[in-house]
């Protein structure tokens, strides 16, 4: 169980990362947290020649808000999401989501950049980025864009970075006033990646829930919104939907894959309780 | 073989300086080179907290960093952690309440419980089994590990 020989480049910041990433292009990994690459190399399914290791990066770290706008650097530890006061208030949807992600010493490590370039299908924040419309700033030597999350994950452990480019924050808009969010996974051990979740939010006034979206993890190659039960969730309001009316509409939004522990049925299942456990916290006075 | 990296860290509050080779873990290279056998490695892959050590103060897996990256930093393995007397407590509550055996998850447990007590100085039950999902311990069934953790909890408050 140990890693090929690497390189490793040491670099203290994204331009520095920018051009050992441009001279070394496809040998080259970038090394956040190392909390899912070390175990990949530990495993030898991946093997690079070169690591480009930024944890010495100034400016890829940290929480901070503009306006409207919050930005989460690359290098913030998951330890720091879950305990930022900022993401606390402003993005309640992570906060709800932070406990399900890892145990302690991982999340010391983890980092938000590293769990979406990551893409792992069953991991909460690619889900919580999805459902929040996050923006995905990224830079390389040719410049800096920007890709929004619905079009930055790609598949499998895939997303639109390419060889050359650095992962350096993710930007999300405040939560509006009226804004609830409910978020429910199963998993088997605390910390451990679910085995199915949802995240769900919607505008809340009075009794009523207006513009329902769902999010569904663990039960494709990558998150996915899930409008036909949406529709389905808002027509049955304010009665909770049908559960087999709940798998009609989840069928018609997403293919279901099994994993190595559940057939496609059994998730669909799974995710269906979970959409009216998300359903039953919307609607709930008092919660976030 | 591969290039060695010189690399200088503070283990244990010795200045430590070393030539190591890239894909050497921290815990092979404290085990190895610094003869720290008090962390221990199981999977390898971060799920079994055996290997368990601080860096900069917040615990982390020694199986998912490599020496290579310390440099400058301050690492403390359980050898360091009981020297220093601030284990006290948990390690007298583990020997009172039989929650090791065979001991190879001790270590770990020990500084995670450690951090988390910091952080947490009255826990309830679940928050205890919550805080130590990420250590695995083959021998005791963790009833008596919760327990201890408890009792140490209390000791201190
Ligand atoms: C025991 C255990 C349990 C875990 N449980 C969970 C869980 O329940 N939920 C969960 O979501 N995660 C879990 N994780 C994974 C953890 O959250 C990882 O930290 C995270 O997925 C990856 O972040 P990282 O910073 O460690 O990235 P790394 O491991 O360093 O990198 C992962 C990948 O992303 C790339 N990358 C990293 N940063 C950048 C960047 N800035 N730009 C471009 N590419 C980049 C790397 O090249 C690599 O391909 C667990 C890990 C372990 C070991
Ligand atoms: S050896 Fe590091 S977590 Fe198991
Ligand atoms: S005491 Fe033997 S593994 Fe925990």
């Amino acid at each position: 169980m140990k890693p090929r020989p690497f390189k490793l480049i040491r670099v203290d910041s994204a331009e520095g990362a920018s051009e050992a990433l441009a001279r070394h292009g496809e040998e080259a990994r970038i090394l956040a947290g190392g909390q899912s690459l070390v175990p990949m190399m530990n495993f030898r399914v991946a093997a690079p020649a070169v690591l480009v290791d930024i944890n010495a990066c100034t400016g890829l770290g940290g929480i901070t808000r503009t306006g409207d706008i919050i930005r989460l650097g690359a290098l913030t530890r998951h330890r720091e999401t879950a305990t930022s006061t900022l993401v606390a208030d402003a993005l309640p949807l992570l906060a709800m989501a932070m406990p399900h992600v890892g145990h302690l010493a991982i999340c010391n490590r983890g980092t938000f950049g590293g769990s979406l370039a990551h893409a792992d299908p069953a991991a909460e924040l690619p889900a919580c980025a999805l459902l929040l419309d996050g923006s995905v700033v990224i830079g390389s030597l040719r410049g800096e864009r920007r890709v929004a999350a619905a079009d930055f994950f790609r598949g499998l452990y895939t997303t639109a970075i390419e060889p050359d480019e650095l992962l350096l924050a993710v930007e999300f808009q405040a939560r509006r006033p009226n804004a609830v969010f409910a978020f429910h996974e199963l998993a088997r051990r605390h910390g451990d990646f679910a085995l199915a979740g949802i995240a769900a939010s919607a505008i809340r006034v009075g009794e009523m829930l207006g513009d329902i979206a769902f999010v569904g993890f663990g039960i494709a190659d990558r998150p996915v919104l899930l409008p036909s039960v949406a529709r389905l969730a808002a027509g049955a309001l304010p009665r909770l939907p049908q559960i087999a009316a709940l798998k009609e509409a989840l069928a018609a939004d997403v293919e279901i894959l099994p994993d190595n522990q559940q057939s496609p049925a059994m998730k669909a299942h799974i995710v269906a309780e979970l959409i009216l456990d998300a359903l039953g916290q919307l609607s709930r006075k008092g919660t976030a | 073989m591969d290039d060695l990296v010189v690399v200088s860290m503070t283990v244990n509050g010795r200045a430590v300086r070393r030539a190591v080779s890239p894909r050497q873990s921290l815990a092979d290279f404290l085990r190895q080179d610094l003869g720290l056998t008090g962390t221990h490695l199981g999977c390898e892959h971060g799920v079994c907290g055996a290997c368990t050590i601080v860096v900069d103060g917040r615990i982390q897996r020694g199986c998912l960093s490599f020496a290579a990256q310390m440099e400058g930093h301050t690492v403390e393995t359980i050898e360091g952690a009981t020297a220093s007397g601030r284990l006290a407590a948990l390690q007298t509550a583990f020997r009172e309440r039989n929650a090791l055996q065979c001991g190879f998850c001790t270590p770990g447990i020990l500084l995670t419980a450690a951090e988390f007590l910091a952080d947490n100085p009255r826990p309830i039950r679940d928050a205890i089994r919550t805080a130590l999902s990420g250590n695995v311990c083959r021998c005791t069934g963790y009833h008596a590990i919760v327990d201890a953790v408890a009792s140490a909890a209390e000791a201190l408050s």
